[in-house]
């Protein structure tokens, strides 16, 4: 089995066969980092850089982590430090960092469709750590792992996504994730935060947080991301939070044994109480640990193999 | 063609016999260890756990140790392998492992194996035993305990079938004109 593409730019190209790919190798890295040796030889004297045009700790932290813990040379960039602020177009500093022969080059951009450009000027595998309001496909892999893990599969489960839809990047990848494995998928929030047309994608949209909430197996709430609201989609944060935060008393109304999920940063009292954050219910630092598990699966799977079928993806 | 080498009656006294000579060379079962390398050697690792179960009355640690990660091959075969599980019971420090595997052939999965274990701890030894030994070894890798040694040419294919996995317990050599 392999993945069919050079690079993972998005959840929504992917079939299922390889998101079950993707799931049941990053189920057995798990175990590499329970380990009190937490490393594996499998891709020593390959090189990985992390590019980031934005602000990532997880994330960033969590690429990193799973390259080395595979025994690859790990390099982060970031903007600020970079020949960036000197004017370099994103395409010369690409072209310049693979001339240095990386392995592999992980991009965060706040422009939709940045990984997917540099994919086409870079022979080696790009990998979307984020870009726009587009895709996030290994925050959505690493929610399906943990959703996955504790229901035993995914098929015909039933998962809200609540909150800013049409910044987040995380709710699309899920919307595609969730539903090509079989997920009921409701997207929920304020009508300034959901996109017309969001059905098309195959979830079904509400502006009530209890209709979200009730018979959902899974709560996804997400990050109110003040950086990407050129004008405030609500009228006051309190307000936000008593409609459409999830605290003890809306839990509820929930299914026993609900799951809750949260991409992180969590804004405490704004789309979640600390209470709900820090409950019983919380997945939300187990989304974290198996984030490393599924980016080093990621690795696994476009690294390696023969070099002619990298050459093949190769497109400009 | 092809041909059955070992049938069920075969596997079950060689697997007794392994079992013997496994605590004859190591004087009882005190601190062994059992780890098969996934997926059939793991569940011939199960069996040699029963069988000594059944003569000392002790059950061994048993687990799997899952070589994948450090075989030598993955940036040269056109697909990546798919993981299998890794599963140490126990520290495997100070401890005699059984490494078991269905068919020894290049070495090479052996190795790897060995390297995986080894970032688990400092046993105190690791003896190998097998259910088939067909040579060719390309590595300087020998089996301590072997049910059967089968001489093949390096264009004939071993197969061992197991019934948790196969449906049958029977140990077959493949000629090349039965491909397909």
């Amino acid at each position: 089995m392999r993945l069919k593409r050079k690079d993972l730019l998005g959840i929504a190209e992917l079939e299922r066969d390889e998101l079950e790919l993707l799931l049941s190798t990053a189920e057995s890295f798990k175990e590499v980092s329970e380990r009190e040796i937490k490393k594996v030889p499998t891709l020593r004297g390959r090189t990985i850089i992390n590019l980031f045009y934005e602000a990532s700790t997880r994330t960033r932290t969590s690429f990193e982590i799973a390259a080395k813990r595979m025994s690859a040379d790990c390099i982060n960039i970031s903007v600020s430090t970079s020949s960036v602020v000197k004017g370099e177009t994103l395409r010369d500093t690409a072209k310049n960092l693979e001339a240095m022969r990386p392995d592999c080059i992980v991009v965060r951009h706040s422009c939709s469709g940045t990984p997917a450009m540099l994919s086409r000027y870079l022979a080696c595998p790009v990998v979307n750590a984020g870009d726009g309001a587009h895709e996030h496909p290994s925050q959505a892999l690493l929610d399906m792992l943990t959703v996955k893990e504790r229901l035993g599969g995914i098929d015909g489960i039933k998962i809200s996504i609540i909150g800013d839809i049409t910044h987040s990047r995380v709710a699309r990848s899920n919307i595609y994730g969730f539903t090509k494995m079989g997920a009921e998928v409701t997207v929920a929030g304020p009508p300034t935060m959901l996109p017309p047309g969001i059905e098309k994608l195959g979830c079904r949209a509400t502006t009530s947080m209890e209709d979200a909430i009730r018979g959902a197996d899974v709560l996804m709430m997400l990050r109110i991301q003040s950086e990407r609201q050129a004008e405030p989609l609500f009228p006051s944060v309190r307000e936000y939070s008593r409609l459409y935060g999830l605290d003890e008393a809306r839990l509820r109304a929930a299914k026993k044994d609900v799951l809750i999920l949260h991409p992180g940063p969590i804004n405490r009292g704004v789309e979640i109480s600390p209470e709900v954050a820090d409950g019983p219910y919380s997945l939300i630092l187990d989304q974290v640990t198996n984030g490393v598990a599924v980016r080093m699966a990621i690795f696994y799977l476009l690294l390696g193999g023969a070099k002619e079928g990298l050459q093949e993806g190769v497109k400009a | 063609m092809k041909k059955i080498v070992l049938d069920e009656k075969a596997i079950d006294r060689a697997l007794a016999r392994i079992a013997h000579e496994i605590l004859e060379r190591n004087k009882g079962s005190e601190k062994l260890v059992i780890l098969g390398i996934p997926t059939r050697g793991y569940h011939l690792a199960l069996r040699l756990r029963k069988e000594i179960e059944e003569i000392e009355g002790v059950q061994l640690p048993t687990g799997a140790v899952d070589a994948t990660l450090y075989r030598d091959d993955l940036g040269i075969k056109k697909d990546q392998p798919s993981l299998k599980r890794m599963e140490i019971p126990i520290s495997i420090d100070g401890r005699k492992i059984i490494m078991v595997d269905d068919v020894l052939f290049t070495g090479r999965t052996i190795r790897a194996a060995m390297n995986a274990l080894m970032d688990f701890g400092r046993p105190l030894a690791i003896q190998l035993a097998v259910l088939v030994d067909r040579g060719h070894r390309e590595l300087p890798i020998k089996a301590d305990y072997v049910g059967k040694n089968i001489p093949t040419s390096l264009k004939e294919g071993v197969k061992v079938h197991l019934i948790e996995t196969d449906g049958m317990n029977e140990v077959i050599v493949e000629a090349p004109d039965a491909k397909g």
